[in-house]
């Protein structure tokens, strides 16, 4: 691996390798050499060895994976161990690239976890949509069992593992994890109300591990490198390397492993290029469409889980959605509204109302029909949603929208004048909307205002030019 | 004979279907091959609903009440949990479509790269059909492939990005069976870090994605040993069903 010293490569090295999704080509660069230095340690080393580690769950919760390795019960009782492949999170998809390049870093690092847990049936769920990357991962599969690495009595080491890939059916809900446990049951993908938790009751009731495909994948770097020597990677809390998904108004989209704590301004400037040429960056989702957003002034916070989270937001999946100055901020909130509601399973009635709720008053919004009165009402819907259903999806659209509201506000508001202005509605006296019903001021194709005959203005006038918004929270 | 269809009012007179009777439903021999080995691999047989129902609906285009009353023979379910099930997910149609399939992305990634006006265009043709077939155009949530947006996943086939220019050669692509706009398949596309990859390979890694498959090699039946429902067991007689039992066998005391 000859990265750059400043970024250590672990994941990504070497992904577009020719046949490198064959094992052939993965042992030749030192595949399943990890999980054999893995069996040959007791589970209790392993486990050991990945709490040493530090290492947070790369799905969306940050959860130390150690942790969570070892809340499973001790003894012969039958455990389980899920992949969660449902990548579904809006901006994500690192895990996509990770198992269609390099499916066997999965199954050896689901090996080397099941050997800790002590889980002697693993399952991935993967989501429907994943064609090709289902394919991969059962060829791969193939081969792994017939090299003795999936099966009964690994590498002669006694332990047992059956793996099986588990296609889903396209519902976002799925990738929560009793969500999922469900759906792998054969049921529709409604969460379950915790605790248990499924350390302890989960898959068939029994004590289940469920992880992230990268957090998973990470395993068997963890082995080669060490649990300590793997800690020293990134920030104290936040340890080791990321795969981001950079999306959105950027100039070079995709996936970049990168160690936590780096600005992020390296990461949507120096690693995706930044804005459109002449484009200013207005807001940002820092880790998929369920993180708070954040505005061209926090560019400069570490990308960690800590750093990201004294900031009023999160890290989530680890996808950076970059929004820039042309697109109007009702737009971006109400296709986050959308897709929740559309995704909400409609177990519990915050989520399930509350998100149906949000997507009118934003309806209203553009159609004219709001006062500014609306917008202290639609956060209050928000705050009511948080924390009062099963699980996080519905708390996963009031976050955003809560922040775009509290850090838009001026623009919803002028929002709101201009549709009710366009709509003939308007009383705001000297207002920009009333002087343009007078005629004084004219709407650019862009639609902003601005007074007849004044010709260009910079753009981003009216529309929350970054520098211009309250940033943080 | 004319599919039923679920618009048809439910008769209230009726008792709820029950599971059906394997002498008096006719199942396609591979479609029951498929769908045993897929409830085979899982310990609660339950499990293989969505990816039988998924096979189900490749033979016959959608659940149809003929689907699902195959899929509840072989699983012995009620047709109306697989129906509660397929309702819930996005993939499984409940409704006649087109076996063709077009998944416009219109989340906020791609939206945001002009995703709206690929699905108007996409929409506007999807009237066309393929062949005798309709055409089954939607527009979709993330379909996680934000680095190539605007993207579409044309029968499970991701391509991308996309312009409204390109919707004439998608469809040209499907109607005469041929691989869709291979250059911008997402299968050929190379990770974006320009630090991943450190060396010169020996050839280019540009190149359609082959899978170490042997399609004469059968997909293994299960890893090992048998499943803990025992399935072989229960062949010769069909199980009972599943529903009327308590949800979850507390562990007996006794």
């Amino acid at each position: 691996m000859a990265a750059p010293a400043q970024t250590p490569i672990l994941l990504l090295a070497d992904i577009d390798e020719p046949g490198l999704a064959t094992r052939e080509v993965y042992e030749r660069r030192g595949g399943y050499e990890s999980l054999r230095r893995a069996l040959a340690m007791t589970p209790e080393q392993v486990l050991a060895e990945l709490e040493a580690s530090g290492l947070r769950g790369r799905g969306g919760a940050g959860f130390a994976m150690g942790k969570k390795v070892s809340f499973l019960p001790k003894g012969s009782i039958e455990k389980y161990l899920v992949c969660n492949a449902d990548e579904s999170e809006p901006g994500t998809f690192k895990d996509r690239e990770l198992m269609q390049k390099t499916p066997h870093t999965l199954i050896e690092g689901i090996v080397i976890a099941s050997y800790a847990a002590g889980a002697a049936r693993s399952f991935i769920y993967i989501r429907g949509e994943y064609v090709l990357q289902a394919d991969v991962l059962d060829a791969a599969l193939v081969e792994a069992r017939q090299a003795g690495y999936i099966g009964e009595n690994i590498l002669g080491s006694g332990h047992t593992l059956s793996l099986v890939v588990h296609r889903g059916a396209g519902a976002y809900i799925c990738g929560e994890e009793t969500g999922l446990l469900d759906s792998l049951e054969g049921k529709r993908g409604n969460p379950r109300l915790k605790p248990p938790f499924p350390a302890n009751q989960g898959l068939y009731q029994g004590p289940t591990l469920i992880n992230n495909v990268e957090t998973l994948a990470t395993a068997p770097t963890i082995i080669r490198m060490g649990g300590a020597e793997y800690a020293k990677l990134g920030t104290e809390t936040s340890t080791g390397t990321k795969v981001v998904s950079v999306s959105g108004h950027v100039q070079r989209p995709g996936n970049y492993e990168v160690e936590l704590g780096i600005p992020s301004r390296e990461i949507i400037y120096g690693l995706a290029g930044g804005p459109r040429e002449g484009r200013a960056i207005k807001c940002w989702f820092p880790g998929g469409s369920s993180s708070p957003v954040l505005t061209a002034e926090d560019l400069d916070i570490p990308y960690d889980f800590d750093s990201l989270g004294k900031a009023g937001s999160m890290l989530g999946s680890g996808a950076i959605i970059v929004v820039d100055d042309t697109t109007p901020i009702l737009d971006v909130a109400m296709k986050t509204a959308k897709f929740y509601r559309h995704e909400s399973c409609g177990k519990c009635t915050p989520c399930r109302e509350g998100t149906n709720w949000t997507v009118k008053m934003l309806e209203r919004i553009d159609a004219g029909e709001a006062t500014p009165m609306d917008l202290e009402i639609m956060a209050s819907v928000q705050e009511h949603i948080i924390g009062n259903c099963l699980c996080v999806l519905g708390d996963a659209m009031a976050m955003p929208i809560g922040s775009m509201i509290a850090k838009f506000r001026e623009e919803f508001e002028a929002h709101i004048e201009r549709a009710r202005m366009l709509r003939g509605v308007s009383d705001v006296a000297g207002s920009d909307f009333a002087l343009a019903a007078q005629g004084a001021l004219q709407e650019h194709p862009d639609g902003r205002l601005a007074p007849i005959g004044a010709g260009e203005q910079a753009p981003g006038e009216h529309r929350g030019e970054p520098g211009t918004q309250k940033g943080g929270a | 004979m004319t599919p039923r269809g679920w618009d048809t009012p439910a008769d209230l007179e009726k008792d709820p279907a029950t599971i059906p009777d394997p002498s008096e439903v006719e199942v396609p021999a591979a479609l029951r091959e498929e769908i045993e080995q897929h409830m085979s691999h899982y310990p609660d047989r339950r499990s293989a609903t969505l990816p039988a129902l998924a096979a189900a609906q490749r033979l016959h285009g959608w659940c149809s009440p003929e689907a699902i009353e195959q899929v509840a023979s072989v699983m012995r379910l009620t047709p109306a949990y697989l129906e509660s099930v397929a309702s819930f997910y996005d993939m499984l149609e409940t409704s006649p479509r087109g076996r063709h399939s077009i998944y416009v992305c219109t989340n906020i990634s791609c939206s945001l790269c002009g995703a709206d006006e690929l699905y108007a265009a996409f929409a506007a043709r999807a009237g066309e059909g393929v062949g005798e077939e309709p055409l089954n155009v939607r527009s979709f949530e993330c379909l996680g492939a934000c680095d190539i947006a605007p993207m579409a996943s044309v029968d499970g086939v991701y391509i991308g990005p996309l312009t409204t220019e390109d919707v004439p050669r998608v469809l040209e692509d499907l109607r005469a069976g041929r691989d869709v706009l291979p250059e911008k398949q997402l299968a050929r596309r190379l990770v974006a870090d320009p630090h991943a990859n450190s060396r010169e390979f020996p050839e280019h890694p540009v190149h359609r994605l082959t899978l170490p498959f042997d399609p004469e090699v059968p997909p293994e039946r299960a890893a090992f040993g048998p499943p803990m429902g025992a399935l072989e067991e229960d062949a010769a007689d069909p199980p009972a069903a599943i529903e009327p039992q308590p949800e979850h066998h507390e562990e007996d005391a006794s």
